[in-house]
């Protein structure tokens, strides 16, 4: 049951950064590397600049009602910003180029966000009331896990509601589908890929958000391990494919949690390795990943 | 039209290497002329890079697939080097787990870096077995995974690599000399394999996968055979990299160290052998300034120095700008060559002032 839940927890994680990514992609074929970069921003919003070990709280006193918004407001908006500086110069680029240019992006925040806090971690305790555990069904579960769980469904369906029933959904699958094609027949590109910036944005905002109040510490590298874990679900889960992305991202998580609790104890250590390699099988067995999205297939 | 001959398409193109081993021997000299000791290390570091970026050229460049994974043959290259190298009373200490006939084993630095090189490239074979039936995108990801999995296991295995800890007491080696000869040596390499067969069929491959593959080219093959060349090299540089710090971890050779020799190859232009090495030679210029500038320069009586990680972030903005200029890197898909030694610049371009300053 434990294991359950962690598996659950952590593959949530993963999910919601992989749809991040997956939701870039499908749009403009960029891999964006700066995504772990606006997971450690959107959390840093909240303090103060100060080297100190523990967090001057600036906005994180706010309830958590307008406290959530803030930081979901500040990922979109750093990541509309970023596409508005710097991606819209991308657009007749090779996606090689724009993943590098991605990469100098999330440098250039990294080390903007380390001249204000410097590298240390730093302690933070952020809706305290969460981290009390639950009964549920005999195991004792933190309520944080429940809540993170609950959370990443709900922002699942309201994504999916949002992509299926309103117009500009409607807009942006078909620009994922097929771009060319969808700009010819009258949908706004640089509005419908601004769109998915500031969805990705809020995403990544709402990661930071679960991670620090699962550990207590912010830290500015706290967006690269998740950064990682996501991008290689969105390439299993089929690049470009949203469900994909998302199923690849729970996937992930449970192969690390089993992985853990099942291998063998000399072998623990090496859990990522195997991990990995299980990625690589994946991989060569379904190139495409598991859901291929239309329009992605190489053609000749 | 000539004919094709390798012979003369050696003739046509030697001017390239020959090129830039002058500009690295320039470079060196000027350091040995300087008889700064800072000044003779930065150079160190550059001719590493340079080796660095052109074994990822190897690969890259020739076959348009994007590799994450090289910085894992160097990872493999320094421990083989450390191994080798090492006096043998340290890795009793150290590495207690290493086979008997290792642990007595101490040989000079060049042998250790040609087995370390061939230690590399056989890794490189048995996982470009593997990884070289994939194309694209999840080639690129398949390359990661193996990045990780090297380094989890390098991470992990304490009485052998030691874990996290420092691996240290590897002779280090001072003087340009070799780290010269070995970045000279990796832009022949290149250049050898780019006009060889190999090298041909693989950039026919790149530019018309179908095409290639209907007039006969087996393109894993192709791949399979730079991506082996472009190990070795790696494992190369890898091991010279151990020789100039003399400490090893695992994660000297990650994240950190791909994304810089990748950021170097992209700027300089990803398909051109004289944009690694003048991308690596630019923007480790363009390093060096701003850590001139951190530490503070003297105008008059007052001192000037920009804060601390400023450098990084104008590092990442000047990236940006360059990309945004030039898509395709600074050398773009042409090299080096005698009737034009500047790089090919239309004048109507912005912001081309990176290779001038040159």
């Amino acid at each position: 049951m434990q294991t359950l839940f962690d598996a659950l927890s952590l593959g949530s994680l993963y999910a919601l950064g992989a749809l991040g990514i997956a939701l870039i992609f499908g749009v403009m074929r960029l891999v964006n590397f700066a995504h772990g970069d606006v997971i450690s921003f959107a959390i840093f919003a909240l303090l103060w600049p100060s080297i100190d070990a523990v967090a001057v709280v600036f906005a994180g006193y706010l309830p958590w009602f307008l406290l959530i918004p803030f930081v979901l407001l500040m990922g979109a908006g750093l990541a509309v910003l970023s596409e508005l500086v710097v991606f819209r110069r991308f657009r007749r680029a090779s996606p090689a180029t724009m993943m590098i240019a991605s990469f100098a992006l999330g440098f250039v925040i990294r080390y903007f966000l380390l001249m204000l806090f410097s590298s240390r971690p730093k302690s933070i305790s952020l809706l305290p009331s969460l981290s009390q555990p639950v009964e549920i069904l005999g195991a004792r579960i933190p309520l944080l896990q429940v809540i993170t769980i609950v959370a990443t469904i709900l922002i699942l369906l309201a994504l999916t509601a949002f992509l299926r029933r309103t117009r500009f959904g409607l807009e942006m699958r078909a620009a994922a589908e097929n771009f060319t094609m969808a700009r010819v027949l009258g949908v706004r590109a640089n509005r419908v890929i601004l769109g998915a910036f500031a969805l990705s944005g809020a995403l990544a905002a709402a990661i930071g958000l679960i991670l620090a109040s699962q550990t207590g510490t912010v830290d500015i590298q706290m967006g690269a391990a998740v950064m990682l874990m996501a991008f290689i679900a969105t390439v299993i889960g089929g690049l470009g494919s949203l469900s994909g992305a998302v199923l690849a991202g729970f996937l992930l998580g449970a192969a690390s949690v089993v992985m853990q609790t099942s291998l063998p104890i000399d072998a623990r250590p090496f859990r990522d390795a195997f991990v990995y390699g299980a990625v690589i099988l994946v991989l060569i067995f379904r190139p495409q990943g598991l859901i291929a999205a239309r329009g992605t297939k190489e053609r000749v | 039209m000539a004919a094709r001959t390798p012979a003369s398409a050696a003739r046509r193109t030697i001017a390239t290497p020959v090129i830039l081993a002058l500009i690295l021997l320039g470079l060196a000299l000027l350091a040995v002329g300087s008889g700064s000791r800072p000044f003779n290390q930065t150079m160190i570091d550059i001719f590493l890079r340079v080796v660095l970026a052109v074994g990822l050229y190897i690969f890259v460049g020739n076959s348009g697939v994007m590799s994450f994974g090289h910085i894992g043959f160097t990872c493999l290259g320094a421990y083989a080097a450390a191994w080798l190298t090492m006096p043998p009373m340290m890795k009793q200490t150290l590495l207690p787990g290493l086979p008997g006939w290792l642990m007595e084993t101490q040989l000079p630095y060049w042998a250790g870096a040609v087995i370390a090189a061939c230690w590399a490239a056989g890794w490189a074979a048995l996982f470009g077995k593997i990884l070289m039936r994939l194309s694209g995108i999840a080639a690129s990801i398949a390359t990661f995974a193996m990045l990780a999995m090297i380094n989890t296991v390098y991470s992990n295995w304490e009485t052998v690599t030691g874990a996290t800890s420092s691996v240290v007491g590897i002779p280090i080696i001072r003087s340009i000399w070799p780290y010269l000869i070995a970045a000279v040596v990796a832009v022949f390499i290149a250049w050898g394999h780019a006009i060889s067969r190999a090298g041909l069929a693989l950039r026919a491959a790149r530019d018309e996968p179908t095409a290639a593959a209907a007039s006969g080219i087996d393109i894993a093959r192709q791949r399979l055979i730079a991506f082996v060349i472009s190990g070795a090299v790696m494992g190369m540089g890898g091991a010279l990299f151990a020789h100039s710090i003399g400490v090893v971890t695992p994660d000297t050779f990650y994240l950190t160290l791909t994304f810089t020799t990748l950021s170097m190859l992209v700027v300089g232009g990803i398909g051109s052998l004289s944009g690694a090495v003048l991308g690596v030679v630019i923007l480790s210029g363009l390093i060096q300034g701003l850590r001139w500038l951190e530490a503070g320069v003297s105008i008059g009586a007052t001192t000037f120095a920009i804060p601390n990680g400023l450098q990084e972030i104008t590092l990442g903005i000047v990236m940006i700008v360059i990309l945004a200029h030039r898509p395709a890197g600074i050398m773009a898909n042409s090299e080096l060559n005698w009737r034009r030694a500047r790089p090919e610049i239309p004048d109507d371009v912005p912001g081309n002032m990176p290779t001038n300053k040159e």
